[in-house]
């Protein structure tokens, strides 16, 4: 219990909003229960501690040679090596672990990049309205006119090989998804009849937007966040396999060490697996949270 | 009708006017300049002078940018680096591929998941719902090269039932007089080649219609779930029609209009999902040429499948609200 707990203030601190408490208190309650947020907060806790502890917790460094193999022989796990080597002779697990680190680093900050962008398009689309509303939205109309993967191959591979190129690329993308939730949003809010009420009382607009429309339109731009890392994370090791990840290939990442073994596939079918479930699981824990989360607070989603 | 076609035809001008000035702010944005990104880097002097003034890259911006509209309309996307063929006859080349590959991973997708959706909401909350909902979870969050490298292995490489990699036997001879390999097999009699297609694209297909199946058994489930509370459900089964009645005429064919948006939708992001699948198969179709333009930098290449692709995902979308608007009159008159 107590580590989802700890998760979720993570969560609230990540998304940075004030929120009335009755509504997420609510929310809360719910999601304790719920054994799928559960394992999801669980999954997650696990990859955010492997990757902030990776140098304790990998045997071996993840870029030195540490044993023989050859194009015809790579070695699966064995009491030393416990996933065995990689097609270089470097120590698989050690990799595993030092690769959480670049997938919570790309997710964490293209993820805080992408929904601030967002959040202050909408912000703007749906305080002003009008022409505002209007351009704002055609830009985002055109932004999502583009496949997201393809949006974000397009931005990487005009910035260069790196992992800014990587964390920008994903965050561009994310961009119009959040713009759009948080200004639908705040439309709705803002015919509602408590907004109606503020404005007939002579509260000042920028009094209700702020007040009243915004803090109420933030939850589902919490789970739209929590869901968004594990597509971040899915979409990072999307990139990386298809060359556009960090500059340096010694570097431990996930969808890299994919590509890096598609040879290998007959003779070392395991050095695929391995980061392959890796980027599962943490995806996985992050759908599951965020799944639960839109639960608790949308009763929409209850029955 | 008439008006709500014309209305969300005139939407596109803005969409096409932004992709395309996205665009070409993105050549402009490329390492080493324009020339230099559409040439390679080695690149002559004189091939850069050349292509400066084809392109008109000393012109004033405005200049450059009607031109480079105007050759996109004439399907102008300049010649690949790597080939040096004009990006155009590479699409034209491989688009079929990527066709078959999409519909195959559609009807996969659709086959499945519309039927697994509606019996998951007809038996809520008994093992075939919760295995239903955790499937289509787990569905979303694998990614599409780990599972078909999953795939490979299992079906090509272990049990070797499945081909791992291209679109036919490269001994058998064919004719394709239509590109659409398991239609040139029907087309030309060829039951063999047909055949072998098929086995070609199961695997690929499987990869490439897991996101989809995942989606559209979870909008299915959720779709029927909300439609069988519906008080018009009530008052059919309270008037006594038969259940079969009841669920083609009033559950199915309200519980599909969401399911047909999000099937419009899923088929545009096929293309880019097709990327990374037919990377992993060997795939010869605009997906692997994109990531070998990728891997070499080609950046001509790139830009003519991203306006290409961009204009087909825009295209399908018109088409799903149009035909929305057709199943359904309640959008026509928003």
């Amino acid at each position: 219990m107590s580590l989802s707990q700890a998760e979720l203030a993570v969560e609230r601190a990540d998304s940075g909003e004030e929120t009335g408490g009755s509504l997420l208190g609510e929310a809360w309650k719910r999601l304790r229960r719920n054994p799928v947020a559960i394992i999801g907060a669980v999954l997650i806790l696990l990859f955010v501690l492997v990757a902030i502890f990776a140098p304790l917790l990998a045997p071996f460094s993840p870029t030195e040679r540490v044993g023989q193999t050859t194009p015809t022989s790579i070695p699966g796990p064995t009491a030393e090596h416990l996933l065995g080597l990689d097609d270089l002779g470097r120590d698989e697990l050690s990799r595993v672990i030092y690769g959480a680190r670049q997938s919570l680093i790309v997710g964490v900050v293209s993820l805080i990049l992408g929904a601030t962008g967002g959040i202050l398009l909408g912000l703007l689309a749906g305080a002003f309205g009008g022409w505002v509303d209007n351009l704002v939205m055609r830009i985002v109309d055109i932004m999502l006119s583009v496949p997201g993967l393809l949006f974000a191959i397009a931005v990487a591979a005009a910035l260069g090989q790196s992992l800014t190129s990587v964390m920008i690329a994903i965050a561009v993308v994310n961009i119009p998804i959040f713009a759009r939730l948080l200004r639908g949003q705040m439309l709705a809010q803002r015919d509602s009849d408590y907004a109606l009420a503020a404005r007939s009382l002579g509260v000042r607009h920028r009094d209700i937007v702020l007040k009243h429309v915004l803090p109420n339109s933030v939850s589902p731009v919490i789970v739209q966040g929590t869901l968004t890392l594990a597509t971040a994370i899915i979409d990072a090791a999307a990139l990386s396999f298809l060359g556009l990840g960090g500059a340096d290939p010694s570097v431990p990442e996930w969808g890299r060490m994919l590509a890096d073994t598609q040879r290998y596939l007959a003779v070392a079918p395991q050095l695929a697996v391995f980061p392959g479930l890796a980027i599962v699981f943490s995806a996985l824990g992050f759908t599951l949270l965020g799944e639960s989360l839109r639960e608790a607070i949308d009763p929409k989603y209850r029955r | 009708m008439l008006r709500f076609v014309v209305r969300r035809l005139l939407l596109l001008v803005p969409i096409l006017f932004g992709l395309s000035v996205l665009l070409f702010i993105w050549v402009r944005a490329l390492p080493g300049g324009p020339a230099v990104a559409l040439l390679g880097e080695r690149a002559t002097p004189e091939q850069i002078a050349r292509i400066e003034s084809l392109y008109g890259l000393d012109r004033p911006l405005y200049e450059q940018y009607f031109s480079f509209v105007r050759r996109a309309a004439q399907l102008d996307f300049g010649a690949s680096i790597r080939t040096n063929q004009p990006v155009i006859d590479e699409i034209q080349r491989r688009f079929p591929a990527t066709i078959e590959l999409s519909v195959a991973a559609m009807i996969f997708a659709v086959g499945i998941g519309i039927p697994l959706g509606y019996f998951a909401a007809r038996r809520y909350g008994t093992w075939l719902d919760n295995l239903s909902v955790s499937g289509s979870l787990l569905g979303i969050t694998i990614p599409v090269f780990f599972l078909a490298f999953i795939l490979k292995y299992i079906f090509a490489v272990k049990l070797g039932v499945l081909p791992t990699s291209g679109r036919q036997d490269v001994r058998l001879i064919v004719d394709h007089p239509t590109n659409f390999y398991v239609l040139d097999g029907l087309v030309t009699g060829n039951w063999n080649a047909a055949w072998d297609a098929l086995q070609h694209l199961i695997l690929p297909a499987i990869a490439l219609g897991t996101i989809p199946l995942a989606i559209i058994v979870r909008i299915t489930r959720a779709s029927v779930l909300d439609v069988v509370h519906e008080d018009y459900v009530r008052t059919a089964e309270a008037k006594g029609l038969v259940k079969g009645t009841i669920t083609r005429r009033h559950v199915l064919r309200n519980a599909m209009l969401p399911v047909a948006t999000i099937i419009g939708l899923q088929t545009g992001l096929l293309l880019s999902g097709a990327i990374l699948t037919e990377t992993v198969f060997a795939f010869p179709g605009v997906g692997s040429f994109v990531f070998g333009a990728i891997s070499f930098r080609d950046y001509a290449v790139l830009q003519g499948f991203i306006l290409f692709i961009a204009v087909i995902y825009v295209l399908v979308n018109l088409v799903v609200d149009i035909s929305y608007g057709l199943i359904d009159p309640r959008v026509r008159v928003r």
